[in-house]
């Protein structure tokens, strides 16, 4: 086979692929700008007819028809549990992460294998304990709450990352830092956590995208305004007899617009950080 | 003024003692190089000294000031680690300026402290490039500079110049060497390489096991080595050992084979001890191919099994009593395998050691 031939192969097969993986969420943006009867017509369009903003505005409560869901609200939820629960998850898996690379103590394979393990338990499987408990000590329906499972589930995975990131920083860079007159302290801000940045970056963007898309845990947890999410917030699309399939679609679009861009901003650290530290680690 | 001094120097992790009680005194601006095999404890001891490992038991004092409990920040010291150790996310001037930087000090002092090391080390040229832009050669310049820039009190060398080709290290010796000529500081330096030993140090320690074997100057060690390994440790290629027992101001070995006592130990062996003969192979020579002036000789006829020409003298491998030997030929002509050769031993020159412990029997 010619080389021109093998190209245009790779070519055909890397596009048939992305096209698989593409269409639903193509589907979904395309929904968004169509009318439910377009949707819902027999047999499908499958090239939109006409395109329009209304399932926007109604979500915004700009149009004639006005949505009773509290989008603005759900957004708000989104950020702060999704931030709040990533700067902890970094944080406290950015020090577990160092600890488990610096340092030897008892236990400690042990502990790591226990926290690799916690990721094998699926999190839905959580959720009626998790419910159980939050209704005990009142967390449930608070931001609280959610921020506190989001976190812990977090925690391990960046732990995972950051300890391979850590790990290749030489510990001679410390002990260089600490005879320049260091302290401890200075040395890991001034030194070693620059160079593991990228792998720190890395673990805060899947902490992020696994708190702001998580669905099942939450919607078991939130009830109200006051905590409910995006994700869970698409539900409010769903009637008794019907289902808004135009205004979920927009909406689900408004939740991916702000994870796209987050993903562009970070993305070289994210390369970077995978196949540096991810790979070897 | 800083010395260094040890007292009975302790480390172990766990159950496992791995210095066992070092004593050793370092003068103000002397050159000590810590040197011995690898899991000698020399590493261990730097670094103790230097306080990235916690002193398990005895006192290190710096200038009269014991260091013990003092984090590396509060010695003074600086370090040149085997692998650099540069940060790699900062540009030549900053790594030089690092340390200054964090104690505070104002940008112009610093500037002006980074230039004069930089112009010490030859390192104007690459001030604004990152470790990873720089060749082997270059990042240990840097790394000697970033150690300079701050006049400490002691400096500290771990290795650094094993990451090095040969060519370049025999260079970086001499920098090193000339560099203590010009920044008089005291230096404790540690290299697995008896030659770094011999020609930086103005005092070798000798170390083995986590014990100091010897301490002397090159030619203290070289000439008088206190057992069986540092005479097989220093120099090159190891001093020759043959066991043997005394009889008749002679040591006969097995065969038939026999040596007179070496003058500096006769009077100091009893008839019938069993003992070990060292010679270096630069004091066995062919006859009409030996060095003048060596004092008195032992003749010993010798049957050369291989000959290694290295141009100006031609290394000689040969066998007494069953015991590979080495000798050399100065002024060499070229010598077949399995040819005869009589050889002169310059028994000024020649050890004899105990059998059972190695020690030297000069004392």
């Amino acid at each position: 086979m010619s080389r021109a031939m093998k190209d245009r192969l790779i070519w055909a097969v890397t596009f048939l692929v992305m096209l698989i993986i593409c269409l639903p969420g193509l589907w979904v943006v395309l929904s968004a700008f169509r009318t439910n009867g377009e949707i819902l017509t027999k047999p499908a369009v499958w090239i939109p007819q006409n395109l329009t903003l209304d399932n926007f505005r109604a979500i915004f409560g700009l149009g004639e028809n006005v949505l009773a869901i509290p989008v603005g609200s759900y957004f708000l939820n989104s950020l702060v549990i999704s931030v709040t629960s990533t700067v902890l998850a970094v944080m406290i898996g950015m020090s577990g992460g160092y600890a488990f690379a610096r340092h030897r103590f008892p236990g400690k394979s042990g502990a790591f294998l226990w926290l690799m393990l916690s990721r094998t338990v699926p999190g839905i499987a959580l959720s009626l304990p998790l419910f159980i408990l939050w209704s005990w000590i009142g967390l449930i329906d608070t931001k609280l709450g959610v921020i506190v499972v989001y976190t812990a589930i977090n925690v391990p995975f960046t732990v995972w990352l950051t300890e391979g990131f850590f790990r290749q920083v030489p510990r001679d860079l410390s002990e260089a830092a600490q005879i320049d007159g260091c302290t401890p302290w200075q040395a890991f801000w001034k030194v070693e956590f620059p160079l593991a940045r990228s792998g720190i970056a890395s673990a805060g963007i899947f902490a992020f995208l696994t708190s702001w898309n998580e669905y099942a845990l939450a919607s078991q947890l939130t009830r109200s305004t006051d905590s409910k999410t995006l994700p869970v917030g698409l539900m409010d699309f769903t009637a008794q007899f019907t289902i808004d399939w135009a205004g979920m679609c927009a909406m689900a679009v408004i939740i991916i617009i702000p994870a796209l861009i987050l993903t562009f901003l970070v993305q070289k650290h994210l390369i970077a950080g995978l196949t540096f530290g991810g790979v070897k680690g | 003024m800083a010395e260094v001094t040890l007292r009975k120097i302790v480390k172990n992790y766990g159950a496992l003692e791995v210095v066992h009680g070092i004593d050793l005194d370092i003068a103000h601006n002397e050159f000590v190089v810590l040197v011995g095999p690898s899991g000698c404890g020399k590493s261990t001891t730097l670094r103790m000294i230097a306080g990235l490992e916690e002193v398990s038991g005895g006192e290190i004092a710096i200038g009269g000031r014991v260091v013990n409990t003092l984090p590396p920040r509060a010695r003074n010291i600086s370090m040149v680690f085997q692998n650099y150790a540069l940060y790699p996310h900062m540009t030549v001037r900053e790594n030089l300026g690092f340390s200054l930087k964090i104690a505070g000090r104002p940008p112009a002092e610093i500037e002006k402290a980074t230039d004069e090391a930089a112009a010490i080390l030859g390192l104007a040229d690459y001030m604004d490039r990152t470790p990873g832009e720089l060749s082997g050669g270059q990042r240990q310049r840097v790394a000697m500079g970033r150690a300079i820039v701050r006049h400490p009190d002691v400096f500290l060398f771990d290795e650094p110049l094993s990451n090095l080709d040969a060519k370049l290290r025999t260079q970086m010796r001499v920098e090193i060497k000339k560099l203590h000529q010009k920044v008089k500081t005291t230096i404790v330096y540690v290299t697995h390489d008896q030659v770094e030993a011999m020609t930086l140090a103005d005092r070798i320690v000798i170390m083995k096991d986590g014990h100091i074997v010897q301490t002397g100057t090159p030619l203290e060690v070289f000439e008088r080595p206190a057992n069986t390994f540092v005479a097989t440790f220093i120099g090159s290629p190891p001093m020759n050992l043959v066991d043997g027992v005394v009889a008749g101001g002679e040591v006969r070995f097995a065969g038939d084979a026999s040596l007179p006592v070496p003058p500096a130990f006769r009077g100091r062996v009893q008839e019938g001890q069993r003992v070990t003969y060292g010679f270096r192979a630069d004091n066995l020579m062919p006859a009409g191919h030996a060095m003048t002036g060596i004092g008195e000789t032992a003749d010993i006829d010798l049957t050369i099994a291989l000959a290694e020409p290295l141009g100006a003298e031609t290394i000689l491998l040969s066998e007494l009593a069953g015991v590979e030997i080495q000798g050399k030929m100065y002024n060499p002509r070229a010598v077949a395998a399995g040819e005869r050769l009589s050889c002169l031993l310059a028994l000024d020159h020649a050890h004899l050691f105990d059998a059972e412990t190695g020690a030297s029997l000069r004392t």
